[in-house]
């Protein structure tokens, strides 16, 4: 059907009100879109490819009035200050932007937003008056809702209890009146245009159908602000495409919405504003029509590289550590690389990268699926972190608390985890040689610790991060690999981690560091690796690394000359 | 060599600004983690003694140690492999049904004729492959251990009657049987304490003082960390199954002989007064804590107050409802205890 000029339709999937201006042709840009950024709406009334022009009815508020503003929000875990006078804005009807290197505090603020942090400091205001959201609940009754990278589903239940939970429509028995449920869920799926069977459980519905089901939930809370926070990361184009559509719609009938994401393709393609965070800090909100990729991402990551760190210069020596085409399916694919001794590699890129999991696949804790490890030459056996320790590698796990440590033991029986073989006698160990070993580990690697018999636990971050070095050191490996060495540790303990680090590769160790702060992995590699999306899609040596030609290659853009900066 | 000189070459400053605030020691860790150190336990144990002695007729009584002793040698048995086990955040409850599937099958093959050296041997072995059951469910499959060894409890304890019905065989050899019950000269103790003393040191020994007994407590306080650390957390668990099944049929054989019967129904219930002492014993449920001392002495607590309220004509109902409350006081105290000196709470937020 050829809609009237004049008349005012609305297409059944979206919501949006369309009034329909002429039937002249219309120009579509070169990639077949519509203007006005309708072009996948899945418009059912009018199957016209030749000739309709659309434009947004009036309906559409106007970006104007502010919804939710963050004002000079701080906030800090322990000695880690996350949020250092955030700020954000959030008008109505508009889609907002929210990017940031990797710790630049954005989950922070999302999870403020969500009522899972108060903030230490500074004010949330909702359409100008003060509010306090400090659980959960509160935020949903302010009208946010927080649509996260994975939702958390009951995999058992129904889609439609899912989005119900709690508020159940009941009978007069005080039953759950199930056809109201489906009949209420199908409303909202229509509003999205949707099709999802409201009866079916949630369980082995797609990443992109869970998010629907968050997006309806928050649409039945009637949801002014609706933030999503990195919602594209594990969908796929038509998925991503789908998603757009819907939150286009939403901020037509006048929400808010928040959109974080590593792809400025995305950012820009959707985003009316874009506010650019580092270090827990404000940087700026644009227009996303008055920045170009390059500006932002010198935004982000806009700071000197302190020249704190003390890279010695080492002739590498011979091929260590080589990985070849090591693939876990769905994971990493295809990720070659060597390290040489005395050399440090970095291997950058963002979260969800794969870094880290192609580290613990060469460490053996995780299997992978293709592709071979050597270590001097002899192949590893995979899936054993006994025999690679025994080959000589050594792995600092990126989560200290759960993987580095055993938080409940002492900080000796810690320390000596790893050498618990070698420091026994005919099987035995002796409480002296292992307090000895401990000793000398703790004083070398200058831990502060009250007892050696303390548990691990009451140490600071820095100190139980010297201990895992600790215990990983002594087993005297030929590779080392750290994840995220300086994590949530203080400024000085972290000098004293990348002295260190330059220390071990100048006599002779290969350090592969994962890392995601870029003046860390800047300052202290002789190489980077830089990971998309699971694949290497860099290989930078120290001299051609910059901020830009890191950041470009982890965000995909490695096609691009690197900008100057 | 490059381990040597990998500290810094000017040493750095301990930067104040490096100490973030400590979070409090917890003095039940420390205690605990000493292992053996679980003194309060010990001290009931006296106490207990002590106040029987004088306040319970015969308790004191050699003939009475003896029967004490005799009572408590399989459940200190069984306790050995078992605390390795839930050290590691395990739990094997089949131990007692492979203790009546053993003595079932024990019985059967005396009634077919074979030999006793023959039998003991094939019996032990039964034990391994019933453990090794357990321990394939637990450590391939994933499987919950509660789990699988509730399903192992009913199913043993079904494949005994399968073996041997509803009948006794009764007709061990004499020499084998008197052994079992034998004192050491007139001390009124059991000849089988001394093996039992060597399992004991032998077992105190791998669990506090071997590279073994020190990845136990790794695993059973984090098994991921114990993982990054080069633990073979699987086989580990897998071999620890399969050593309490070996026991728990050596406790079968000697339950066998020491009554002189095998029969199916043969120490039913008997895993609630191994796991309870266990717990009493101070070692933690959740594992990852706990040492032997304790436990022995959880174990001989719970026996001489069973045997004391026996001598006092209590009937065996009540025995077991005591029974039951000291292992909901076992896991329920450290908790009370832990939440008097205001511990932290496991784990905090984390920063992004």
């Amino acid at each position: 059907m050829i809609p009237v000029p004049g008349e005012t339709c609305q297409p059944r999937s979206t919501g949006v009100h369309i009034r329909v201006l002429s039937v002249a042709s219309v120009t579509l840009d070169t990639a077949g879109r519509y203007p006005y950024g309708l072009r996948h709406t899945p418009c059912e009334t009018f199957h016209t490819s030749e000739a309709v022009t659309l434009e947004p009815a009036p309906a559409h508020p106007a970006p104007g009035s502010v919804v939710l503003a963050l004002e000079d929000v701080s906030k800090s875990f322990g000695a880690v200050a996350a949020l250092r006078g955030a700020r954000l804005e959030l008008r109505a009807g508009e889609a907002h932007a929210l990017v940031g290197e990797n710790g630049a505090g954005k989950s922070t603020l999302v999870k403020i937003l969500a009522g899972v942090h108060g903030p230490d400091s500074g004010r949330v205001l909702l359409d100008g008056a003060p509010v306090t959201l400090d659980n959960p609940a509160a935020a949903r009754a302010a009208g946010i809702a927080v649509i996260y990278q994975e939702p958390t589903l009951f995999p058992d239940l129904s889609v439609a209890e899912n989005i119900f939970m709690g508020r159940q429509p009941l009978t007069g028995g005080r039953r759950i009146d199930r056809r109201e449920l489906a009949a209420r869920c199908r409303a909202l799926f229509e509003r999205l245009g949707v099709t999802l069977d409201p009866d079916r459980p949630a369980r082995g519905l797609s990443i992109a159908d869970q998010q629907m089901i968050e997006i309806a939930k928050a649409l039945s809370f009637d949801a002014r602000v609706l933030v999503m926070d990195e919602p594209t990361a594990a969908l796929s184009g038509v998925e991503v495409e789908r998603l757009f559509t819907v939150a286009r719609s939403l901020r037509s009938s006048g929400a808010a919405v928040l959109f974080i994401s590593h792809r400025f393709d995305e950012v820009f393609d959707l985003c009316d504003r874009i506010t650019v965070m580092r270090d827990g800090q404000w940087v700026s909100t644009d227009p996303a029509t008055d920045l170009t990729v390059d500006q932002v991402v010198r935004r982000m990551v806009g700071r000197e590289v302190a020249s704190l760190f003390p890279k010695i210069d080492v002739e590498p020596g011979e091929v260590v550590l080589e990985v070849r085409g090591l693939t876990r399916v769905g994971v990493f694919a295809d990720v070659s690389f060597d390290v040489r001794a005395g050399e440090i590699v970095a291997l950058a890129g963002l979260v969800g990268a794969g870094r880290s999991e192609v580290v613990r696949a060469v460490f053996g804790v995780d299997a992978y699926d293709a592709g071979s490890v050597r270590v001097a030459g002899s192949q590893l056996r995979q899936g054993s972190p006994a025999a690679a320790m025994a080959a000589g590698l050594a792995l600092v796990p990126e989560d200290r608390r759960q993987q580095g440590l055993v938080m409940e033991l002492s900080v000796e029986r810690n320390a000596t985890l790893t050498r618990r073989w070698k420091l026994a006698r005919f099987g035995l160990l002796s409480a002296r040689s292992e307090r000895a070993t401990a000793a000398d580990w703790t004083k070398r690697m200058q831990v502060k610790a009250g007892k050696l018999s303390d548990a691990v636990s009451t140490l600071s971050g820095g100190n139980q991060q010297k201990v895992v070095l600790a215990k990983w050191l002594s087993t005297d490996p030929r590779v080392l690999i750290v994840d995220e060495p300086t994590r949530g540790i203080d400024v000085g303990t972290k000098a004293e981690v990348h002295r260190l680090l330059s220390q071990l590769a100048a006599d002779g160790m290969a350090v592969v560091m994962v890392s995601s702060e870029l003046p860390e992995v800047l300052g202290m590699a002789d190489r980077v690796l830089v990971m998309h999306e699971g694949r290497v899609v860099a290989d930078i040596p120290r001299a051609q690394a910059d901020e830009d030609s890191v950041m470009l290659a982890a965000t995909g853009q490695a096609g691009r000359p690197a900008v100057a900066s | 060599m490059a381990l040597d000189s990998a500290h810094p070459a000017t040493p750095a400053p301990a930067t104040p600004a490096g100490q973030a605030p400590a979070e409090r020691p917890s003095p039940t860790s420390r205690l605990r983690l000493l292992g053996t150190g679980d003194g309060v336990i010990t001290l009931v144990l006296v106490v207990f003694l002590l106040v029987a002695s004088f306040a319970v007729e015969g308790f004191a009584s050699t003939r009475n140690t003896g029967f004490l002793l005799l009572d408590v040698v399989v459940i200190v048995l069984i306790a050995l492999p078992l605390t390795l086990v839930i050290v590691t955040g395990e739990i094997d409850l089949s131990v007692a049904s492979t203790v009546g599937l053993t003595s079932a099958v024990m019985g059967q093959l005396w009634f077919a004729g074979l030999p006793l050296e023959a039998i003991i041997p094939i019996c032990l072995l039964l034990g391994g492959v019933l453990g090794a059951v357990n321990g394939l469910l637990v450590t391939r499959l994933g499987l919950p251990s509660l789990a699988v060894t509730i399903g192992t409890l009913a199913l043993y304890r079904g494949l005994a009657f399968v073996v041997l019905g509803d009948r006794a065989v009764a007709d061990f050899p004499r020499s084998w049987t008197t052994w079992a019950l034998s004192g050491i000269g007139a001390t009124g103790i059991p000849v089988v304490v001394v093996p039992l003393l060597v399992l004991i040191v032998l077992t105190g020994v791998v669990l506090h003082a071997t590279p073994i007994g020190r990845s136990l407590y790794a695993m059973g306080n984090s098994e991921d960390a114990a993982r990054f650390a080069g633990i073979d957390v699987g086989r580990t668990k897998l071999w620890l199954f399969v050593v309490t099944g070996v026991v728990a049929a050596l406790g079968g054989v000697y339950w066998t002989l020491r009554y002189g019967s095998a029969r199916a129904d043969n120490a039913q219930g008997l895993e609630l007064q191994v796991i309870a002492a266990i717990l009493l014993g101070g070692v933690s449920i959740f594992g990852g804590s706990g040492g032997l001392v304790g436990v022995l002495a959880g174990a001989l607590l719970l026996g001489s107050l069973r045997n004391a309220l026996q001598l006092v004509n209590v009937p065996s109902d009540v025995l077991n409802i005591v029974t039951g409350a000291l292992l909901i006081v076992a896991v329920v105290t450290p908790q009370i205890a832990a939440r008097f000196r205001g511990r932290r709470p496991r784990g905090r937020p984390r920063t992004p």
